[in-house]
């Protein structure tokens, strides 16, 4: 079967991403060649990867980066009085600098680094713990990844606190008419994701900050899913606190920030304790450091921060505007392309402009793991399950989806062969 | 196919996965119990109905992929005629071969189409999946023997 079967025209009424040759429908995706794995080969063929929602591929000049700050430069910081302690510490807080840059935040002060997305929720949600009091109310919504559920659900639980879910409506947005229902005088709290890891819908997080905002809510955004993907202003979104990971925009693993307004990030209790993170200790009290050392208890991914800044200089040249673009084309298409398989279900908004980068789908005629399965044995990678969203594929009737999911090395043609691939799968299954 | 995945997905697994044998829920079951796989949201429910000692009827109702439903439809196979303490014993020895520990079934062995899950050891992440089932029924009986109600097995162990 060939993929020329699946081929459509680009989507109307989004712009070409004006890729290398112009035209976005062959522009073969921005800067592939700058990222060694996607040369690979997976069961004899060539690889096709569709899982940057999970993890984005690294380009050379990141893995490269790391390589250097562990041959040149390796040191812990904050400490030292040597040379590569200093090299050290000057890598790290470049990278402090660049992040609050990429988030249009004027102080790096108000970047705290930690180990990802969800060691950055667990700080917001526990270092607010001692502003809350019994039966005082969270917001989440209906769609949040366990990263942005669970800590709050643990805090629930400690604090005797009221957790409130804003519903998802049937075209897979968030239902704001029942908002104003939602946010009482208890709620203190409101935390949301930009970019949804299931639906791809884009929330409306600045609106809802507003809002709650009125009723004297802090407002958490997990930006997991758009930083890297589409601008994100820490201004514009209007929240309190703002987490994200490296690794979801092409920096290394084991790295993440949380961004925050000067005022909440002073109300902020640490959470962890130890080394680095003291003014002064005695053998029974202590001061803590100033922010945003406070928050940065322990050793740091040094080698990663030194390297993330190779990540965003791509995304730099490549202009978030473009990759925005890009990704909206390929959503588009991926949209049109699986709309033509029968018994199959998109879920999520059917406007690529209202969505991430990623399409999440439920196929009647084989299961998401036995699709995973046999599109790897085509090379092709997309992944399979709840995407740590139970509740989320409870409300949508299932317990599981596939997710196929872009990054801005993606191309047209990666769908085709997609869409090839679910075709084979559906005749195994016959 | 390619990948090795004749071996996953052998003809005798995709029939049991297209026409699940114990697929129809029991009026008055005398003994039920639930399976999860937490990791990739898989579910089993399980209901025994039994005549005396032995398993008169029984109910094995997947939400999952090929292989769980297939592993299942082949408990549900085997179960019938059987007392539930056979199948224990069935089910731990399945375990132990789908963990490597045991490197064949016994030749011998009334095992109807269970071999060909072997294949499914090829594939790690899927081994799970094979496993849910079975798992749940241990669980089952295990409650039944001390007296209290089976808890929800999950394959994370």
């Amino acid at each position: 079967m060939s993929a020329e079967r699946f081929r459509l025209p680009a989507p109307a009424g989004v712009e070409p991403c004006a890729g290398q040759e112009g035209d976005c429908i062959r522009c073969g995706g921005l800067f592939p060649e700058r990222f060694p794995v996607l040369g690979r080969r997976v069961n004899g063929r060539d690889l096709v990867y569709l899982d940057s929602a999970a993890t984005t591929q690294k380009p050379e000049a990141v893995i490269a980066a790391q390589a250097r700050y562990y041959r040149r430069h390796n040191a812990n910081v904050h400490r030292g009085m040597h040379a590569l302690a200093t090299e050290a510490t000057d890598l790290y807080e470049a990278c402090r600098r660049r992040v609050a840059l990429l988030l249009g935040v004027s102080r790096p002060e108000q970047i705290v680094i930690t180990g990802g997305t969800t060691a950055s929720l667990n700080l917001a949600a526990f270092g607010l713990q001692h502003l809350l009091r019994p039966g005082d109310e969270i917001l989440l919504t209906e769609m949040e990844h366990h990263a942005n559920l669970v800590p709050w659900i643990a805090l629930a639980r400690r604090e005797g606190l009221l957790l409130r879910h804003l519903p998802v409506d049937a075209g897979g947005e968030l239902d704001l008419g029942v908002l104003p229902d939602l946010l009482t005088d208890r709620t203190r709290i409101v935390s949301l994701a930009h970019v949804s890891n299931v639906l791809g819908t884009v929330n409306p997080v600045a609106e809802i900050a507003e809002a709650a905002h009125r009723r004297g809510a802090v407002v958490v955004a997990d930006a997991a899913q758009s930083v890297g993907h589409l601008p994100v202003d820490f201004a514009d979104l209007g929240v309190d606190l703002l987490a994200f990971s490296a690794h979801k925009a092409y920096g290394p693993m084991g790295l993440g920030f949380l961004a925050g307004t000067p005022d909440i990030l002073d109300r902020l209790e640490p959470v962890e304790f130890g080394g680095e993170m003291i003014d002064r200790v005695g053998l029974d009290e202590a001061t803590w450091a100033e922010v945003p050392q406070r928050f940065e208890a322990g050793t740091p991914n040094v080698a990663a921060a030194a390297a993330f800044p190779a990540a965003l200089d791509l995304i730099d040249e490549a202009g978030l505007e473009r990759i925005r673009t890009h990704e909206m084309q390929l959503t588009g298409y991926a949209f049109d392309v699986l709309r033509r398989f029968d018994d199959l279900t998109v879920h999520g908004p059917d406007d690529p402009a209202r969505r991430g980068g990623l399409v999440a789908f439920h196929d009647e005629r084989v299961h998401a793991h036995d699709l995973a399965q046999l599109l790897d044995a085509r090379g092709v990678a997309v992944r399979a399950g709840h995407h740590c969203a139970q509740p989320l594929h409870a409300r949508l009737g299932v317990t599981a989806t596939a997710r196929a999911s872009f990054g801005l090395y993606n191309s047209h043609d990666d769908i085709d062969a997609m869409a090839d691939a679910i075709a084979y799968a559906r005749e195994v299954f016959a | 196919m390619n990948g090795g995945l004749d071996d996953l997905y052998r003809e005798v697994i995709l029939d049991h996965h297209r026409s699940p044998r114990g697929a129809s829920k029991l009026a008055a079951p005398d003994l039920e119990a639930e399976g999860r796989n937490p990791s990739c949201g898989d579910e089993v429910a399980l209901q025994v109905a039994f005549d005396g000692d032995r398993i008169a009827d029984v109910a094995v109702l997947t939400r999952g992929c090929a292989i769980a439903t297939a592993s299942g439809s082949i408990l549900a196979e085997l179960a019938t005629g059987r007392t539930l303490a056979e199948i224990a014993d069935l089910a731990e020895l399945f375990r132990a071969h789908m963990r490597g520990d045991v490197a064949d079934l016994p030749e011998d062995l009334d095992s109807g189409d269970l071999e060909v899950l072997s294949g499914v050891r090829k594939f790690p992440a899927r081994v799970k999946c094979a496993l849910l089932p079975w798992l749940t029924a241990l669980e089952a009986l295990q409650a039944r023997e001390q007296g209290r109600a089976a808890e929800v097995s999950t394959t994370e162990v």
